[in-house]
């Protein structure tokens, strides 16, 4: 009997080109190895892949951070992009530094009229609290941008992302794993979420592979052309070799102050979490915590953020079971990614996202942060400085503060002529509702929102002080600044994790 | 209560960074430097600069001690004109040989005193003994004033002196036994010289351990990060402060029953016990985490 496929209920509802088997496609005959030379997403150059990826004037470009000051991929691109006449271009980098003072000319041409970063350094920071640009720059957290991403409220049309290691389908990595010289930057924490998200992936890269180039950072799946440049940046600028361990007395005493705070605040026991924020004294807490694991038998669950080699050390004696790397911070902790099992990458959505209940922030005990003011709120500023303008980042602060349940801040009282501790911070970053502790130098102070902390630490005999005691200190020794002066231009706008908007940051008149 | 000498912060004084904020780092005394760290060209900032901080800072309860350019050199006379004003608790002499050097310093202090309208006798002092010569007269000069709070060993031109180096101590047994035998003599404090590897923990520590067994009050660090390994060898063990505390308990109970004689277990408290155990309590109060008191 004829078989009657209209006799299937809904099967006119299929949409028509699904159709009915009729047999393989054409088997390729090539071995493997042919396959991955002839057929691959491998294209001729920048521009080609720039040209097939579809990008148009007025579109989001994006880029990622991990090669820190080395990068040459950010300068490199938006050079081709300038000399193929795209205009009126947004560029949304997880991170700009120094070395993107190159961009400043292409911003004058009108190649780029917007930016979102996280932060911004140098040449570039400087001309842009200048007013070099009409639209203010978005500075989101590394959390509140995964969420952006997430939400299409940052929408990627094209990822330019540089990786150490691709191979010819776009598995790319942070080191790699066929020679040992090359660029290295570990984690590709940030990258992958672009990746995932953009609209088109391109991965530029200086060393290519033999597939697969597992394991990877970046799933081929989510890439869809390659380029190999000559390199991806200067291994120098990159990373260094092994975090410095401070020996500057007073941020030791910090450090180890801020040790015993922890030991002391009910959050230190057998199994806890904890990440370390960059910055002499807060890396150095974890060397006194070291001490306090050891004498007390306690080990850590897991260690997340921004890795150093110090907590790949701790990993190493079994003090810390897993490590949990959005971004590694030198070679040791990039060679740890690649030769530890229980040393996990992460993307930027999983380590920290607004819109993620189960973002790793959200599991931590404890974190310890620097900052570069601190006020009697405990609001908190790392992204501009005493004289109101563009210096710095705002990276995972105000997400790890708001997840962990005890956030602990660290910074001298004063630095030079300059007080930490003020009235007001110029740009509020990291809300003080999320702020619990400020250790510095000449005391500690507990949020009055943390009744309970305060009375744990006194009752186990740390002593503390109120912030505005400290703030007194601090104005006893240098004295009260002079108001900066703002003109209503606004250069900068600082986004909470949620992504409204906490601050904004106006160009400073002239004196 | 006595003051506590267990650590005394060398603070060069051409770096206003460290004469800045000094005070937090938990020594029980500041020692600002005229001398050895400052080269001749910035001897007159150094003055200057040391001279501001001590009447600007705040450096709290700390003991505040300026080491002066001997007079000998033509500068010592400039740094005492200046930084006896400034009001600090000693004067330190360095190179003292005899209690001539003592007397002389006294002299022009006393003076300066009189100009500047100081109490007579406020500001104190202190010698550094630094040659095989000020070794042999360290009696003499132990008590050769009663502003004299202390003597000290400095070792680095010592072993020079003696024509030799410094190692495990041995070479300054000599000088440590006679400084240490001429204070307690003299009742004043005796105070140890630096250990000039900052980088070497295990040493220090060594060091430390010795000149606290042999009797010194304390010693001469270089760097902040000496500082708590330090008080952590003259912090007293729980054994010995539990006995301690039952000594003066038992002191106070025979104070209050009107009686002049104490007895812990069946034995009569001695003086030389009670002073023995006062001082401990003092030295475990002090370990106590004091360097951010209440209010900053």
């Amino acid at each position: 009997m004829e078989w009657d496929i209209n006799a299937i209920p809904h099967i006119n509802e299929i949409p028509a080109q699904h159709g009915v088997f009729t047999g393989a496609s054409a088997k390729i005959l090539h071995t493997f190895n042919e396959r991955m030379h002839k057929d691959n997403k491998i294209v001729g150059s920048l521009r080609e892949a720039i040209e097939r990826s579809g990008l148009q004037d007025g579109m989001t470009i994006s880029f990622h951070h991990h090669f820190r000051n080395g990068d040459y991929i950010v300068n490199m691109v938006v050079d081709e992009l300038a000399g193929m006449g795209f205009k009126n271009l947004a560029l949304a980098a997880s991170s700009l530094t120094d070395v993107h003072e190159a961009l400043i000319p292409h911003i004058q041409n009108g190649v780029i009229t917007h930016i979102e970063t996280s932060g911004l350094r140098g040449g570039l920071a400087e001309a842009i609290s200048d007013g070099l640009m009409d639209f203010p720059v978005v500075f989101r957290s590394h959390g509140g941008r995964a969420a952006a991403i997430e939400s299409e409220e940052l929408h990627i049309d094209v990822a330019f992302l540089g990786a150490p290691s691709c191979d010819p389908y776009g598995n790319a990595n942070g080191y790699n794993r066929e020679e040992e010289n090359g660029s290295c930057c570990g984690s590709m924490g940030y990258a992958k979420l672009d990746a995932l998200y953009a609209d088109t992936t391109i991965i530029l890269t200086d060393h290519i592979v033999g597939f697969p180039n597992a394991p990877f950072g970046i799933p081929e799946s989510n890439v869809d052309f390659i380029v190999c440049v000559d390199s991806v940046g200067d291994p120098k600028g990159i990373m260094s070799g092994a975090t410095r361990f401070t020996k500057n007395p007073k941020e030791l005493l910090i450090a180890k102050t801020a040790a015993d705070v922890i030991e002391k605040s009910g959050y230190f026991y057998d199994g806890f979490s904890m990440q370390m924020g960059s910055g002499g004294a807060s890396l150095a807490t974890a060397r006194f915590l070291r001490e306090k694991m050891l004498s007390s038998k306690i080990k850590a669950r897991f260690a997340l953020g921004g890795i150093t080699g110090q907590i790949v050390e701790m990993h190493e004696e079994g003090l810390v079971e897993k490590i949990l790397d959005v971004q590694s911070f030198d070679l040791v902790a990039a060679n740890s990614l690649k030769n530890n099992r229980f040393h996990q990458q992460i993307d930027a959505s999983f380590y920290a996202s607004y819109s993620n209940e189960g973002a790793a922030v959200n599991q931590l005990d404890f974190v310890v942060l620097s900052a570069l003011e601190i006020d009697t709120q405990f609001n908190v500023n790392v992204l501009t400085g005493s004289n109101g303008r563009i210096r710095g980042a705002i990276g995972g602060h105000p997400d790890a503060a708001a997840g962990a349940s005890l956030s602990v801040i660290v910074a001298p009282l004063t630095r030079g002529r300059i007080p930490s501790i003020v009235h007001k911070v110029n740009t509020v970053v990291t809300p003080g509702s999320t702020v619990d502790v400020v250790v510095t130098d000449q005391g500690v102070a507990v949020n009055p929102l943390r009744g309970e902390l305060a009375k744990r630490l006194r009752d186990n005999g740390i002593p503390l002080c109120t912030i505005e005691q400290l703030q007194k200190k601090a104005e006893s020794i240098v004295g009260d600044p002079e108001p900066i002066h703002y003109s209503e231009a606004i250069v900068g706008v600082a986004m909470a994790r949620s992504n409204s908007i906490i601050d904004v940051i106006r160009r400073v008149r002239e004196a | 209560m006595r003051r506590l000498r267990r650590s005394m912060l060398f603070v060069p004084g051409n770096n206003p960074g460290m004469i800045r904020d000094a005070y937090i780092y938990g020594s029980d005394s500041i020692m600002f430097d005229l001398e050895d760290s400052v080269s001749i060209h910035e001897k007159d900032a150094a003055r200057f600069l040391v001279y501001n901080a001590l009447t600007t800072i705040d450096y709290g309860d700390k003991e505040l001690v300026v080491r002066i350019n001997d007079l000998g050199s033509g500068l010592g006379l400039a740094d005492l004109e200046a930084i006896v004003r400034a009001r600090p608790d000693v004067i330190r002499l360095p190179k003292t040989d005899s209690a001539e050097d003592v007397l002389q310093c006294e002299r022009e202090i006393a003076r300066i005193e009189r100009e500047a309208g100081i109490p007579l006798g406020q500001t104190g002092m202190m010698a550094a003994i630094e040659t095989a010569n000020g070794v042999l007269h360290a009696y003499e000069i132990a008590t050769s004033s009663k502003r004299l709070i202390g003597i000290a060993l400095g070792a680095e031109d010592y072993v020079t002196d003696l024509k030799t180096v410094r190692s495990d101590g041995t070479e300054l047994f000599f000088a440590r036994n006679m400084i240490l035998n001429a204070a307690r003599a003299a009742q004043i404090d005796a105070v140890d010289t630096v250990f000039s590897d900052v980088n070497d923990e295990e040493g220090f520590l060594a060091e430390a351990r010795l000149i606290k067994q042999l009797g010194f009050n304390g010693k001469s660090v270089l760097n902040p990060r000496q500082i708590a390994p330090l008080h952590a060898v003259f912090m007293p063990s729980e054994k010995d402060l539990a006995k301690a505390r039952a000594v003066v308990e038992a002191l106070e109970e025979a104070k209050q029953r009107g009686s002049g004689v104490a007895s812990l277990n069946g034995k009569m408290i001695d003086k030389p016990v009670a002073m023995r155990a006062q001082y401990l309590i003092e030295l475990a109060e002090a370990g106590k985490p004091a360097t951010m008191g209440e209010g900053v």
